[in-house]
């Protein structure tokens, strides 16, 4: 079960038409969808589309009540590949990933299907994971549509436009026999706002009536010839049929009167920052009109070559808003602006940035600047806003200047209780022996090692592809194998296959350790093959060491408490020194912490409740004996292992604390015994309700140590000065 | 086209830490907005940020009119644009500063300025953590107006979050449009904890109401702003030891306190005071009589090559009482078996009355340790004694476990605590004198000729704390220093290369950045 439940939420997606719905981006986007008739669904979890995949899977019994089939795909790939089923038949069909990590995963089925082209809509939903916030490289996705000429659809940033798109996105695709994929950037897919509903649509045609009357045409299937024909269908159908779907229905927007000779051009995504600029700049009102002509680009691919003429028609200049680089569409829109013969300047990355998120105080200036080229008297220049000031105005918003000496960054980092934690400590201590080795990471939250205070890890390749990244470490004379790192996820994504498959196959030496921690967790604990829990539409439970015996691996260990730091170190330190040819592989098991706490803490208070015999465990630091140098914290770097003041009149550095929100994981026990750290840890043992043992027990000890106390404390007598009593 | 208006929007930013409850409060926000009529618009960034990174939330509100058309809202703060801010920790009240969020000429800045340390600030082998008082002076200086207090505290005693009391707080600022009753209708309908949210919500909401009320002339604004520091509270106990020593402690000490309070200046006579508490709760009176005896050379000095500062005598007394009682496993048992102890441990982990509290101690004694504890022969014995060796380390090789909460572990414990009277004949003890002494030769040395240098020796011995490895790391880096001494004499400024050498040996355990300034 995922993270984060919308078991509720989901409830809204049965709002009947013409009334207001309010809610998030995701949900939105799940409710257009039902509004368009979609007959399947499937994709692969990752910010910012993770919740949008949690959303559908809770509305599972309201998708399925529509005919809607909905799968949690192995991968993107797979996703992609589903969409085979709108190739012959008017199903419509969508599916989403993270992109551009996923749409690389995904392209080779998408470059097939775009290739023979579609009957039935086929819906792309990108998450857009680029800019403050993202985890990955920062690339476009734009490339990707226009190498394989599909539609790219980059809706306004509000829920109206985004639901309207998924819309029109099924249409256009449709009647251009094209795949559309729909840019969700990553504020969008959380922006919470409203629209007016519409009905919810059965799918006209079902996929029963496809199955039991299949249909195929050998012209759709890439293949020569057909692929020749494909690639002119492309360039003399499809495309301009788009272009003319475009056109008629108006998707892109041309804002205001044209009353300015300039005016700017922007991507759908970006209008609600290039409005606040506008506004802030004195140029427009918060409704959005217009001093300057705005011509709103909700496809950025393909441009319209008509419309960018049009809009350049008596204008001398032009300002484009394009994030991200390559400047795909600048380069474009000059080329058409070019063959047009048009007088209008563009321009674009030269007074905004090349690369970079285009953020408010990027847009605001670049506007500022392109306004005073072209028309400065509409520049209140004493009443300009604080960001487009020169830094070292005392009106500037940064001019308090506190430095990062002071506000540190926050990296994300392993939870409290996370058990990924005590494998990373059990390698270093397997290091101790065996020396230090090449490590190949992940994605996932095991990546978090790279960081302090383990700093373990070289190179990460993409998603289940740690072994792979491995590979080139062979060398018959060593005697050194390389390490590589996979979560479960990435494993059943195509780390079975890429890495340990491959690995076997060409005899590597390597040691691979799978991360399984029981979900997909890092993109919100979505549920897998090997999942621990029951779950009622998916078959989980199978085990990650079958599988890879299964390929041919002979040297797999299930380790199934990573809490035991003993035992993993001397694992790791079997696996290190195995003379055992080809991949050896350890299952490093232990639930993820976020999810536990968040099934078992319920469960635990309502025990309690009830009046049954609950243990609660966390940990503590005695403050007298901490000496307030922090090796334990720099061996564990757990958030709920703190610092506070030192309580000790004559010693000034802060000693070590443990955090109320301690759950008591014990790696912190381990530590301190593993590394022989210091004896300043305890456990403490809360045991609510307790049975008549425990309590006889605890009667029995009490007094026996109260006994012995008292003699103590008589003779430290005489040092603190007595208490003056009445 | 008609003039553009100058409507704007409401614009709001939450900073605060994943799984901290901003995406509650921004979701409160936008319930408030919605039913007191209000465009609402919410955004967030989503990912890897909410495994305890920090997050912004951003919040922007609209007034709807009937039939009116719809406000483009905005997706991202602009820097100098926000109207409010709240932060759920005074380093991310720091950050929203940094990012430009806070402006003198609009910003209601609404911060808890109780502290979530960095990873940077933890894992300093020292003190690595910032000065909140520059923090929270910023942030007055570039806010309009500031409302920061220890929300942390107040949302615990509400047995609530503090996104509840940040909530409160804003409600009590009276800068949005919106009557209490809205405020708390929007916690009412998120039907999660109400009753707790709402008790937080009040006493958020009364704090924001005082704290913006203008101060009475000659208030300071900061009192009560920031959590008392422990540093605080240590300094007005030591005025008032310093004032009267003899009664800061029991009988068997008021000969020495008065001997304290006579002979010494003010400004010492709390660390000394410490000392012999110390030294004496560690081993007996005369160890504390030695203890005083070791100061008073340095501080006879002091009284002639010093500024009249007393820095010499404060910092070695310091170090010396902290020397003398190095940690064995004496003190260690003797402090984990004391009354006081069992009684902050039920406190930490709020056990009530009825439940059964067990506390489970780690420890990993190795033979350097045991040896240390025993009889000078006998310790040396121990040591060189390879089936003795290898027995130790058959039991606690691994570590033991011991349930201070058992008769028998208790016992353990209660049976090395009471090895008090050998320690004077153990092995450790006496190395440790030489060291101390040897260590107080040298700072009494450079004393007579170089006062700032000799102060700099003496915080050196901070370097060495802790146990097993860390200790003797700390020890290694504090010998390198001291070896370094002679050189650093001739060069053109000592003190500052004392110093340089003794950050470098905190900024990295294994001593390779001091190694690299050798």
């Amino acid at each position: 079960m995922a993270e984060r439940s919308f078991k509720e939420e989901v409830q809204k997606l049965r709002i009947p038409a013409g009334e207001e719905f309010h809610g998030e981006g995701i949900l939105a986007v799940t409710k257009a969808l039902l509004q368009s008739g979609v007959s399947y669904v499937g994709g692969y979890q990752g910010a910012p589309i993770s919740h949008l995949m949690d959303v559908l899977g809770d509305a599972n019994e309201i998708l399925a009540e529509l005919g809607v089939h909905f799968e949690n795909s192995a991968s993107e790939a797979t996703a992609a590949a589903m969409l085979a089923a709108s190739v012959n038949y008017p199903l419509r069909g969508a599916i989403t990933f993270k992109s551009t990590v996923g749409t690389n995963v995904a392209s080779d089925a998408l470059a097939n299907l775009a290739s023979g082209g579609v009957t039935g809509g086929a819906l792309i939903i990108v998450g857009e994971d680029y800019g403050e916030g993202s985890s990955i490289m920062q690339e476009r996705s734009h490339a990707f549509a226009m190498k394989s000429q599909m539609w790219l659809l980059d809706p306004r940033p509000n829920l109206t436009a985004i639901v309207d798109s998924v819309e029109y996105g099924f249409e256009l695709s449709e009647y251009s026999n094209t795949p559309v994929m729909l840019e969700l950037r990553l504020r969008s897919c959380h922006l919470h706002g409203s629209f007016i509903t519409k009905e919810n649509k059965r799918p006209a045609f079902t996929r029963k009536e496809a199955m039991e009357n299949p249909r195929r045409d050998v012209s759709r299937i890439v293949l020569p010839p057909s692929s020749f024909l494909h690639e002119q269908e492309k360039i003399n159908q499809r495309m301009p049929a788009a272009i003319q779907f475009i056109k008629d229905r108006k998707i892109n927007e041309m804002i205001s009167n044209g009353k300015k000779d300039f005016g700017i051009i922007t991507q759908g995504g970006l209008y609600n920052t290039v409005m606040r600029g506008l506004q802030l700049l004195g140029l427009a009102d918060i409704y959005g009109n217009s001093e300057i002509p705005v011509y709103v680009l909700n496809v950025t691919y393909p441009i319209i070559a008509d419309e960018v003429e049009e809009f350049a028609k008596d204008k001398r200049a032009l300002l484009l808003f394009e994030e991200g680089q390559p400047d795909y569409i600048e380069q474009n829109i000059n080329s058409i602006l070019r063959k047009a013969d048009a007088t209008a300047k563009l321009h674009g990355k030269d007074v905004l940035v090349m690369a970079g998120e285009y953020t408010p105080a990027v847009v605001t200036k670049g506007l500022l600047s392109f306004v005073r080229m072209y028309a400065p008297q509409l520049i209140t220049e004493n009443d300009l806003p604080g960001i487009v000031l020169p830094p070292d105005s005392p009106e500037h918003p940064m001019a308090i200047k506190l430095t990062p000496q002071e506000v540190h960054m926050r990296p994300p980092g392993f939870c409290t209780g996370c058990p990924e934690r005590p494998i990373f400590s059990a390698l270093k201590l397997a290091e101790r022996e065996t020396g230090k080795h090449h490590v190949s990471a992940d994605i996932g939250c095991h990546l978090f090692s790279i960081l302090p205070p383990f700093d373990i890890g070289a190179t990460t390749m993409g998603y289940g592809l740690g072994s792979a990244g491995a590979a080139g470490f062979q060398d018959a004379s060593s005697d050194k194998p390389v390490l590589a790192f996979m979560g479960d996820g990435g494993f059943w994504h195509n780390g079975l296959t890429s890495g340990v498959g491959n690995a076997v196959f060409n005899e590597s030496n390597q040691v691979l350790v799978v991360v399984d921690n029981a979900y997909s967790a890092a993109t919100g604990g979505q549920d897998i093959l090997s999942s621990a829990a029951d779950n009622p539409i998916r078959s989980t439970k199978h085990p990650i060491e079958r599988a890879v015996r299964g390929v041919g691996v002979k040297w797999a260990k299930t380790v199934t408490n990573t809490f035991k730091v003993d035992e993993l170190r001397d694992t790791f330190i079997d696996a290190l020194t195995s003379k055992e040819p080809g991949p050896k592989v350890i299952v490093a098991q232990s639930e993820c912490t976020l999810n536990r706490t968040r099934r078992e803490r319920p469960l635990a208070a309502k025990a309690e409740k009830e009046g049954k015999r609950v243990v609660r465990e966390r940990y503590g630091i005695d403050p007298e004996t901490c000496t307030g140098d922090h090796s334990c914290i720099r061996i564990s770097g757990c958030p709920s292992l703190s610092i506070t003041a030192n309580p000790d009149p004559l010693r000034k550095e802060p000693i070590a604390t443990v955090l109320s929100s301690c759950v008591g994981c014990g790696l912190c026990g381990e530590n301190a015994h593993a590394a022989a750290l210091c004896p300043s840890f305890y456990r403490t043992q809360v045991i609510s309700n307790p049975s008549g043992w425990d309590r006889f027990k605890t009667t029995f000890r009490n007094a026996y140590i109260s006994r012995l106390q008292r003699g103590i404390e008589k003779r430290y007598e005489g040092i603190e000065p007595e208490l003056v009593s009445a | 086209m008609s003039q553009p208006t100058q409507e704007r929007a409401i614009t709001m930013a939450i900073l605060a830490m994943g799984g901290e409850g901003g995406g509650v409060l921004a979701d409160w926000m936008v319930s408030l907005g919605e039913h007191s009529g209000y465009w609402a618009q919410t955004t967030s960034v989503p990912g890897v940020a909410q495994r305890t990174g920090a997050t912004i939330y951003y919040v922007e509100l609209f007034p709807r009119t009937p039939g009116g058309a719809e406000p483009i809202l905005s997706t991202m703060p602009t820097p100098g644009e926000v109207d409010i801010v709240l932060a759920s920790e005074l380093m991310e009240a720091g950050r929203s500063v940094l990012r430009g969020l806070v402006t003198p000429k609009n910003t209601t800045l609404i911060t808890s300025t109780h502290r979530v340390y960095s990873m940077m600030e933890k894992t300093s082998l020292g003190d690595g953590r910032v000065d909140s008082d520059s923090i929270i002076e910023n942030c007055m200086k570039a806010a309009a107006k500031f409302v920061g207090g220890d929300f942390s505290k107040i949302a615990e005693e509400s047995g609530s979050v503090i996104s509840s009391v940040l909530f409160g707080a804003l409600a009590g600022t009276g800068r949005l449009p919106f009557s209490r009753q809205e405020f708390e209708g929007a916690i009412e309908r998120s039907g999660v904890g109400v009753a707790p949210s709402l008790k937080a919500f009040a006493r958020g909401f009364d704090y924001a109401e005082k704290i913006l009320k203008p101060a009475p002339a000659g208030v300071p604004i900061q009192i009560g702003i920031k959590p008392v520091s422990v540093e605080e509270t240590k300094a007005v106990t030591d005025a008032a030891i310093s004032a009267d020593p003899v009664a800061a402690v029991g009988a068997r000490l008021k000969k020495l306190a008065a001997h304290i309070r006579d002979t010494y200046p003010a400004s010492v006579r709390a660390t000394l005071v410490h000392g012999i508490k110390r030294t004496t709760e560690y081993q007996d009176v005369e160890y504390a009589n030695e203890f005083l005896a070791r100061i008073a050379s340095v501080y006879e000095l002091d009284l002639v090559h010093g500024d009249g500062s007393f820095r010499l005598t404060q910092e070695t007394a310091r170090y010396t009482a902290l020397w003398m009682t190095y940690e064995d496993t004496i003190r260690v048992a003797a402090i984990k078996v004391r009354a006081r102890r069992f009684d902050r441990i039920h406190k930490e982990a709020r056990a009530k009355n009825e439940q059964v509290v067990g506390i489970m101690e780690f420890l990993h004694p190795q033979v350097q340790e045991v040896a240390d504890t025993l009889p000078t022969a006998l310790g040396k014995w121990v040591l060189g004694s390879k089936p003795v060796n290898a027995l130790i380390n058959r039991i606690s090789g691994d570590g033991i476990k011991v349930n201070t909460t058992s008769a028998f572990g208790y016992t353990t414990l209660y049976i090395l605590s009471r090895l008090r009277p050998i320690r004077r004949r153990s092995l450790r003890f006496n190395e440790e004198q030489l060291l101390i002494d040897a260590w107080l030769t040298t700072v009494m040395d450079v004393a007579t000729t170089n006062y700032a240098l000799a102060c700099e020796v003496a915080e050196t011995q901070s370097l060495v704390k802790g146990y097993g490895e860390t200790h003797a790391n700390g020890l290694a880096n504090f010998n390198l220093i001291m070896a370094e001494l002679p050189r650093t004499l001739a060069s053109a400024d000592p003190v500052a290369r004392i110093r340089q050498l003794r950050e470098a040996a905190l900024a990295e355990e294994s001593g390779a950045r001091l190694r690299a300034l050798l």
